[in-house]
């Protein structure tokens, strides 16, 4: 890997300061958190710096975690790729829970266009700057969000199936 | 409110509308889709024609979204092959054998060489049938449908490995974490080996076919091209984007599943245009079939399954009669099966591209949130930037090249 982690890191953090943190190797991914208003400063700067190179963004796409703290209560994560030097990157930015927004990156690449619309269908993550943000998998007409946590998946009238008996609550599912 | 934001109906009556006053143009709408029979699946796309020429459009998608990703949230682990296999159901074992190895990786299971080796040609196999497909259908939709009624019957014969291998055949939920089922039958080699004979002089012919062939270059070479620099940035992988020059293939970028045991080449094409696409395909289609068998001369003996009693189902015949393989089966069908708080992320190449799973796993029997990374649903979003100023037929010979899988597409 001619692309050391330590040299991602140490790059970012002189540009950056306190907007990136919470470095660290997961698996073959090393992983960083960037604060939701600077994703179009930090990924620009990773795209075109001459050593960073990262050119491709592999895959965008939201996480709910209701749990956390009201500032973390949703995620963004950005997956990017330096094909010269075969690295790849995964980038969290998290959301406030009431009012999910963060900057369109449609400006540096292409692809994010739909993954966003995405993310916006499943999750309310509002993305500003985005060009057609409307509902795309799902019908326009409708109100909710369905990958949230609270969503429930299956019909809630039902009992033909009671999960409890199969040592199963709603904290384990 | 911008205007991208209405209805694309809405938004070109109002181009039509003025066309109309500035020149006396006779625009008009065409609904290509959602059940057209040259789109192979559900999806529309709303253009705005000049006479048989295309000035915009904007595609709709979902119309067979299963909300895969919420159901995974709801499901222990191994029921997930079955979610994948519906995705791109052209290729389903290479998304099978992808989820298992994102799986493995999450666990840290090691599996033997003999599963890697057998998963790289079930992979290949599914490639070959893949861009089968893809390159016969191009030739039917410019005309010339002999070609995939000559091929297709070879189609069946890998769908007929599959069935011996797993039992199933187009949607296979093919595999076990750690390795498959059981052992693959001698029957199984057999028709290998038939496939690997019969094969290759039959696809020699099909590209005897077309690849030279005048009205099919004519129809085909310059239509829907697109730029390196504009693939990237659309998110292209897979063969698409190697039409167009980019020799980026996840199985030698990153090699998963033994692939770097083996040799073979990354067919790239040079103008990224719908002839470029076909003769990529076809050309990969030979290096899978060298890679098979580079795989079953090298097939390794061993195991077909790793040593992993906490996520790989015993043998029914213990299960009867020994308490230990009953408690272990019970808590596997269960999804009672320890799993680590972690996040991984897997791509592997499949048919169209890199199929990536981003898994998160909070310790439960289920996954936290589980992303699937698409290829068809995010270079698809090129397809109206490749079409625009083209004639309505380059339209369908372009999306027939992309090789667009509705359930990909849709999840």
């Amino acid at each position: 890997m001619a692309l050391e982690t330590s040299v991602i890191q140490k790059k970012l953090i002189e540009n950056f300061g306190l907007k990136v943190s919470d470095f660290f190797q997961q698996h073959d991914i090393f992983t960083f958190e960037v604060a939701s208003d600077s994703i179009v400063e930090v990924m620009k700067f990773l795209r075109d710096d001459a050593t960073l190179r990262f050119n491709f963004l592999t895959d965008l796409c939201g996480i709910h975690y209701p749990d956390y703290e009201k500032e973390r209560q949703f995620a963004v994560v950005y997956h990017m790729h330096n094909w010269m030097d075969n690295v790849r990157i995964r980038i969290k930015c998290y959301l406030d829970g009431d009012k999910p927004e963060i900057d369109s990156v449609t400006g540096l690449f292409l692809s994010s266009n739909w993954q966003e619309r995405e993310t916006y269908d499943f999750y309310g993550i509002i993305f500003k700057g985005h060009p057609q943000l409307k509902r795309i998998l799902n019908m326009d007409e409708m109100t909710s969000f369905p990958l949230r946590k609270e969503f429930p998946m299956e019909d809630s009238g039902r009992t033909d199936k009671d999960d409890r008996f199969f040592g199963r609550t709603s904290q384990n599912c | 409110m911008s205007d991208l934001l209405l209805s694309p109906e809405h938004r070109y009556a109002k181009e039509i509308e003025k066309r109309r006053n500035e020149d006396g143009s006779e625009l008009s709408i065409l609904n290509l889709g959602p059940t057209h029979p040259a789109t192979h699946g559900i999806f529309q796309n709303i253009l705005l024609m000049d006479g048989e020429r295309i000035l915009d459009g904007e595609g709709t998608v979902g119309y067979i979204h299963r909300a895969f990703e919420k159901i995974a949230e709801n499901r222990p682990f191994y029921q997930i092959t079955v979610l994948t296999d519906r995705m791109n159901y052209c290729s389903a074992p290479i998304n099978n054998m992808g989820w298992w190895m994102t799986l493995e990786k999450a666990l840290g299971i090691e599996v033997p060489k003999r599963v890697q080796y057998l998963r790289v040609i079930i992979m290949e196999l599914a490639r070959i049938a893949d861009h089968i497909i893809c390159s016969s259908v191009m030739g039917v939709d410019t005309g010339a449908l002999t070609g995939f009624l000559y091929v297709f019957q070879f189609r069946e014969k890998i769908y007929e490995i599959y069935e011996e291998i797993c039992g199933a055949r187009l949607t296979t939920n093919m595999g076990r974490i750690g390795g498959f089922e059981r052992e693959w039958s001698p029957e199984a080699f057999k028709k290998i080996d038939a496939f690997l004979e019969e094969f290759p002089p039959i696809w020699k012919e099909f590209e005897n076919l077309l690849t030279r062939n005048r009205i099919f270059m004519d129809r085909t070479i310059g239509v829907g091209a697109i730029s390196a620099e504009k693939a990237i940035s659309y998110g292209f992988t897979g063969p698409n984007l190697r039409a167009a020059g980019v020799d980026y293939d996840v199985r030698v970028m990153q090699p998963y599943s033994s692939y770097e045991d083996f040799e073979f080449n990354i067919p790239v094409g040079k103008h990224g245009d719908t002839y470029d696409r076909f003769c990529v395909r076809n050309a990969e289609v030979w290096e899978s079939l060298s890679i098979i068998r580079q795989a079953l001369a090298k097939l390794p003996e061993g195991p077909f399954h790793a040593d992993v009693p906490d996520y790989y189902l015993p043998p029914k015949d213990e299960v009867y009669h020994n308490m230990e393989a009953l408690i272990y089966h019970f808590k596997i069908v269960m999804g009672e099966v320890p799993v680590p708080l972690t996040e991984v992320y897997h791509p592997v190449e499949g048919g169209n591209g890199e199929v990536g799973f981003y898994l998160i796993t909070d310790g439960s029997r289920t996954p936290y949130r589980l992303h699937f990374r698409r290829p068809c649903f995010i270079y698809y979003q090129a397809y109206n930037d490749m079409v625009r100023g083209q004639m309505l037929s380059d339209a369908i010979a372009t999306l027939s090249s992309l090789n667009v899988i509705a359930g990909e597409l849709d999840a």
